[in-house]
């Protein structure tokens, strides 16, 4: 018997790219999307469950489907238009639900795989060059994004304990760079103006997202427990991310740089919310070691893959907008993956 | 001067490169990045020609097959925010400070180790001290090997100030940093175990050393498995001599010590940039070696601090001694 992955936030940006990834592999029996929303990405057979956090409908998906690995996707950790509320109900809320239904009596779960945020660690003077994953932060947590991944976290850590028989992995992710991914670095530099605060240059870490998917895959396929840093190797200064990507820098007063830049960000000219503020002013680095140990190779360092975004937004561009967006289409969808009249040689 | 090497590598920034410690001549090659990044670049560098590596992306593009070896580094800033140049570029506008002005003298210079890791710890003076520029300036000359001068994160918090300090061979002091530039990169790293003690104190207790800590730098270097080595500086003290303190300025201004120096009594505010032309010498002691195994979790307090007040007691004789030879501030 293959295996039975739940992914929650299919219609987010890495539901829809990690389930495209699992769609890949062959002993993948089912594969089941939950979102709020129609996917964003074309799924072969991905089948697809609109729902929110609510917990009866996880639980009865759960027992129904007999999934035996969860994969989280769905943790906002970006705080750019989003209500404080929203936030806190699809990161905390959302998790307390999923993992009360993958915990329950009689679960059929095995594996719950989360994506979480380096954001986790803070951003301060204090802290080391290299955080490592047992090391604990250093600063006051200031803002919601990072207090709700450290709530996230801590309820991920009551719930391996409390269930010791399944394999729970916490993936740390470094701020991520790519050909698709929107984030405010990505928004900066995409109009080319990227804010920094005036007489700091600190150093940086990123991932590519395909670095990102390819480590929740690698985790999830090898079943390793644990938490986990992932981000590429090195560190680049702030003002080389802005020379690579073709953007100008913003220098923002060192005292009180948001409330300088808040007439800006409500014009939509740039993108600077609280969680980058401390980075953007110290940086973060994230021992990434132990996931390397564990035999992830990454395919792109901290530098590649803001060369690899700078490429990518150079043809985007000389092009413009380029591929059209897809639109998914319930009926047809459940055509192909359901009716007879479709041949499905593939699964025979 | 003691000239160990002819030819400074440390000069020119392609020659620091691979001037970093025990590394091979292979500037060219893909990893040029730390010693402490090799695990990863191996990685990365290895990740296309490796069959294990299983390619599970999404067929929407194809463009993994192009991917060269990548290297962590773009620019010569390394993951420490050292940039060679900038480096470069200061030691050619201190070189006239140290020569001239400081006539820094060093002393038993063939005892900092020309391969592999070190802690260096000296005693620290002036309210913005004037040793530490002269210790790493010149062990850079002189050895061809950069050093890593630690220092409070207090630096970090100053616009320009933090950013050039970064540039410049600043690394905040933390143990963790500490440990991965000793052991891991095998780094010339400079530690004031005194701290802000030193600097902060009065001309009235100069070249008394204050508490080194609680030992921290000592437990480091056994778990780094590097020797320590003290070096006692002659000068700084005098360079800029802090008269008294005003508490309620460096709290209003959220400094650690607001100094009034004498200097500053007699240019102004000039004073705090302009420091004594007092000759500074510098003795490099006997490296301390320690007989336990690297790597433990933790190790003996009692033997930390027993080690710790060993070596301050020598460094303490070491400046009396220097100080009973000492016939003038200024010619040394």
């Amino acid at each position: 018997m293959g295996r039975r992955v739940l992914i929650t936030g299919l219609d987010t940006f890495w539901g829809g790219r990690m389930a495209q990834a699992l769609e890949a592999e062959d002993d993948m029996e089912m594969i089941l999307g939950l979102g709020a929303n129609e996917p964003l990405v074309p799924l072969e057979r991905t089948e697809f469950v609109r729902s929110d956090q609510k917990y009866s409908i996880l639980s009865r998906i759960v027992r129904a489907t007999q999934v035996d690995t969860i994969v989280h996707t769905f943790l906002e950790t970006n705080s750019v238009n989003i209500p404080a509320r929203v936030l806190h109900e699809i990161n905390v809320i959302g998790t307390l639900n999923l993992l009360a239904a993958a915990g329950s009596a009689g679960s059929s779960v095995r594996q719950v795989v989360i994506k979480s945020s380096t954001h986790i660690y803070g951003a301060a003077e204090t802290d080391p060059a290299w955080f490592r994953e047992e090391d604990s932060r250093q600063s006051p947590v200031r803002t919601r994004v990072e207090r709700s991944i450290i709530e996230v976290e801590a309820l991920v850590k009551d719930f391996a304990y409390d269930n010791p028989h399944l394999v729970v992995s916490v993936l740390r992710f470094a701020n991520v760079l790519g050909t698709d991914i929107i984030t405010p670095i990505t928004y900066d530099l995409r109009r080319r103006l990227l804010p920094c605060i005036a007489g700091f240059d600190p150093l940086v870490q990123f991932i590519e997202e395909d670095d990102v998917v390819r480590a929740l895959e690698y985790v999830t396929n090898h079943r390793i427990p644990g938490i986990f840093n992932v981000a590429g190797a090195g560190k680049l200064p702030w003002s080389e991310v802005a020379s690579i990507g073709g953007a100008f820098l913003l220098p923002l007063p060192p005292i009180r740089p948001r409330a300088f830049v808040a007439p800006l960000r409500r014009l939509g000219i740039v993108q600077f919310p609280p969680e980058m503020e401390g980075v953007v002013r110290y940086g973060r680095g994230v021992d990434t070691t132990r996931l390397v140990e564990c035999g992830f190779d990454y395919r792109y360092t901290s530098a590649g893959a803001v060369e690899s975004f700078a490429r990518a937004n150079n043809l985007r561009r000389a092009t413009g907008t380029g591929e059209p967006m897809y639109r998914y289409e319930q009926d047809v969808e459940q055509f192909f993956r359901h009716s007879p009249a479709v041949v499905r040689s593939l699964e025979s | 001067m003691l000239k160990v090497n002819a030819d400074p590598s440390g000069t020119t920034p392609a020659a620091t490169g691979s001037g970093r410690v025990a590394r091979p001549e292979t500037c060219d090659s893909p990893d040029q990045a730390d010693p402490g990044d090799n695990a990863l670049d191996g990685v990365v560098a290895g990740s296309t020609s490796s069959p294990a590596s299983v390619s599970i992306l999404p067929v929407v593009r194809a463009r993994s097959d192009e991917q060269e070896p990548d290297s962590a580094r773009r620019s010569d800033v390394d993951e420490w925010g050292r940039s060679e140049q900038m480096r470069s570029l200061v030691r050619r506008i201190y070189d006239p400070v140290y020569r001239y002005w400081f006539r820094v003298e060093w002393e038993g210079l063939e005892k900092i180790p020309l391969h592999g890791g070190a802690l260096l710890i000296a005693n620290h003076a002036g309210a913005i001290p004037s040793d530490a520029p002269a210790i790493m300036h010149g062990i850079e000359e002189e050895l061809g090997r950069p050093v890593y001068g630690m220092a409070d994160y207090f630096f970090r918090t100053i616009p320009v100030v933090g950013t050039m300090w970064s540039r410049t061979g600043g690394v905040p002091a933390h143990p963790d940093n500490a440990y991965r530039l000793l052991h891991d990169q095998q780094q010339l790293a400079l530690v004031f175990p005194e701290g802000t003690k030193a600097t902060s104190k009065t001309y009235s207790d100069r070249y008394r050393l204050r508490r080194f800590g609680r030992g921290g730098f000592v437990e480091i270097a056994m778990k780094a498995g590097v020797p320590v080595v003290p070096i006692a500086v002659v000068g700084a003290e005098e360079s800029m001599p802090i008269l008294f303190r005003i508490g309620f300025l460096a709290r209003a201004l959220k400094l650690p010590y607001f100094p009034v120096t004498a200097n500053a009594l007699l240019m102004g505010p000039a004073g705090y940039f302009t420091y004594f032309p007092v000759k500074i010498k510098l003795r490099v002691l006997d490296p301390v070696t320690f007989d336990v195994e690297p790597g433990l979790e933790r190790y003996s307090r009692s033997r930390v601090m027993d080690e710790a007040e060993n070596i301050r007691a020598t460094m303490q004789d070491n400046l009396h001694d220097m100080l009973r030879e000492r016939r003038s501030v200024w010619f040394g």
